[in-house]
């Protein structure tokens, strides 16, 4: 009887969680569609300018999110442009060249980098920028500062789907070319790098996307509401989810208020389209792992 | 020869940089926030009270803020991932838990950002109607936001470590004729004792990092907090609104002991995962 009991308890609490999770993610996306759809226009993007000149630069957008949107690319577009090298790298040395008590000491100190909060990130940023500037005159928070922190967030990330990527290649893949005489970085080059590929473009896109999303990092870091579209990697910027915290907190009428809802369309948008393009590249890669069994 | 050799350097030299950032930033919070540390000034700062008008600087009530935020969400999202991933491993059938599944690795993506606009406009309205008192932006909805974020994770979390059960225990369960639920309970959950755990801290870590939430749903009030329904600042939202002020000022240098403290808890938690870890490995 007892048994039973906990038994039915156990099932309904397990369908109420995930019910309740599963309507609580419907209302939350559902009233930010509601609301933000009907708002997405061009004018929503450009404001009064016409999106000719807008984007031949002839014309400074004011009331739209254009330039929002352009310093979120940039932004993306240089951090994992910095990123993507380094962490490669550090993700083939750490597959492929380290063992034992090396391997376990360097991850786990990207295991503590990936643990740090993303303002701490941000105030490093800051600081780095306090500091350069007592050097160079010019460095202050500016979109330089603010991809080199980003480039930091998502450094572990990269080097972690490198290495699993690498490390999922089956063994008779690995060992052909070396018995074919080719050297390791020969075999890393021509046989395990391509074959990660998928995987390793998938910690790429996700990475953008972590780019994309961020708000605590670029807030101490440079980005303000208002200064178009940047001019300078030394220059002040705007960008969407800073725009979407900004007019949550500032709105001064109705129409500010609808174009916060519409740029967070926009950003869940984006950000659904990489996750989604990461997802389908991961399961590629997880396709092929299990083939080999 | 040659050619190799330099593109290896350069495979060593990106995982040492990237090893090295790490500490990197450790060495600036010290070095930034050193004239604080001076003369066992720091405990002083952990212990009181924030009033700049009195000179007094601490970051106590941003603490108290933090953990009171974390522990709330915790509360919420704790129960409710375990209950999912059971639900996802173990209970609903097939088509529906896969779909479940899909829908929390959807969530994983979805900027925080956007949550705290919809916690903004839905949320604290809601809190506010309902409990009447003051704006609406307290713990409670900055607490119940933050378990939506930090669900998914977990919830991801869980159920690889449900799955991950040798065959031979589940096989067992099911030639014993254990229902569902028995094996959920009688093995499985007995042997994911340390996921569980380890899913557990690295969501506190999560959710401590969180910026933005606290940040646009607690109100950042400087003050201890007394009741769930009072506003709070998180210590994250401080570095974020103090980042304005004089550079020379106390105030400023107060962001970089709330960074510290930040910086050494996140730390401290990825290596008690770590520990887990590997006595886990040890005792199988």
């Amino acid at each position: 009887m007892k048994e039973r009991f906990i038994e039915i308890f156990i099932k309904s609490f397990a369908w109420l969680s995930g019910l309740l999770l599963l309507s609580v993610t419907f209302v939350i996306i559902g009233f930010l569609l509601v609301k933000g759809v009907p708002t997405l226009s061009l004018s929503l993007i450009f404001g009064d300018t016409s999106p000719a000149d807008a984007l031949l630069l002839r014309r400074q957008v004011l009331e739209g999110i254009l330039p929002a949107m352009a310093g979120t690319g940039l932004l993306v577009l240089l951090a994992v442009g910095m990123a993507t090298p380094v962490g490669l790298a550090a993700g083939i040395y750490l597959a492929e060249y380290s063992r034992g008590n090396l391997k376990s000491f360097f991850s786990l100190f990207y295991d503590i980098l990936a643990g740090v909060p993303s303002i701490v990130i941000g105030l490093f940023g800051f600081s780095l920028a306090i500091s350069l500037h007592h050097y160079v005159k010019e460095i202050y928070p500016c979109l330089l500062i603010s991809a080199l922190a980003l480039a930091f967030l998502v450094l572990p990330y990269l080097i972690r789907t490198t290495q699993f990527a690498l490390e999922s290649i089956p063994a008779e893949v690995r060992l052909t070319a070396p018995a074919l005489g080719a050297t390791k970085l020969q075999n890393i080059a021509y046989v395990l790098f391509p074959r990660s590929l998928p995987g390793i473009a998938s910690g790429v896109i996700l990475a953008i996307g972590r780019c994309a999303e961020d708000t605590a990092v670029i807030m101490l870091t440079g980005v303000v509401a208002a200064a178009g579209i940047p001019g300078s990697l030394l220059s002040a910027y705007e960008a969407l989810p800073f725009y979407i915290y900004y007019i949550s907190s500032q709105y001064r009428n109705s129409y500010e208020l609808q174009t916060g809802f519409g740029a967070a369309v926009i950003l869940l948008i984006i950000c659904a389209c990489l996750f989604l393009t990461a997802f389908y590249l991961k399961n590629q890669l997880m396709n092929r792992m299990l083939y080999r069994r | 020869m040659e050619k190799t050799t330099i593109v290896e350097t350069g495979f060593l030299g990106a995982a040492v940089l990237s090893a090295s950032l790490a500490a990197l930033i450790l060495i600036f919070m010290l070095f930034l926030g050193f004239p604080l540390f001076r003369g066992g000034y720091f405990l002083t700062l952990l212990t009181t009270p924030w009033n700049p008008d009195k000179g007094f600087f601490g970051i106590y009530p941003m603490l108290a803020g933090t953990l009171s935020i974390v522990f709330l969400s915790l509360c919420w999202a704790f129960p409710l991932s375990l209950g999912a991933s059971a639900l996802i491993s173990v209970i609903a059938p097939t088509g529906f838990a896969k779909f479940c599944k899909k829908t929390v690795q959807m969530l994983t993506g979805i900027p925080t950002v956007i949550y705290g606009f919809v916690g903004v406009f839905l949320l604290v309205p809601f809190i506010r109607e309902m409990f009447a008192s003051g704006s609406g932006m307290s713990i409670l909805s900055a607490s119940l936001m933050l378990s939506m974020v930090i669900s998914p994770t977990m919830i991801l979390i869980f159920t690889d470590t449900f799955e991950s059960i040798p065959a031979s225990y589940s096989a067992a369960a099911d030639a014993l004729g254990a229902s569902p639920v028995q094996k959920l309970v009688h093995v499985i959950l007995p042997y994911s004792r340390r996921g569980i755990f380890a899913g557990l801290i690295l969501s506190v870590g999560r959710a401590m990092g969180d910026t933005l939430i606290a940040l646009m749903l607690a109100g950042n009030a400087v003050a201890v907090p007394g009741s769930i329904l009072d506003s709070a600042r998180t210590l994250t939202a401080h570095i974020a609104l103090v980042i304005a002020a004089d550079f020379d000022s106390i105030e400023f240098k107060t962001i970089f002991a709330a960074g510290l403290v930040l910086y050494v808890f996140t730390a401290s938690l990825i290596l008690l995962v770590r520990i887990i870890g590997r006595t886990g490995m040890k005792n199988r």
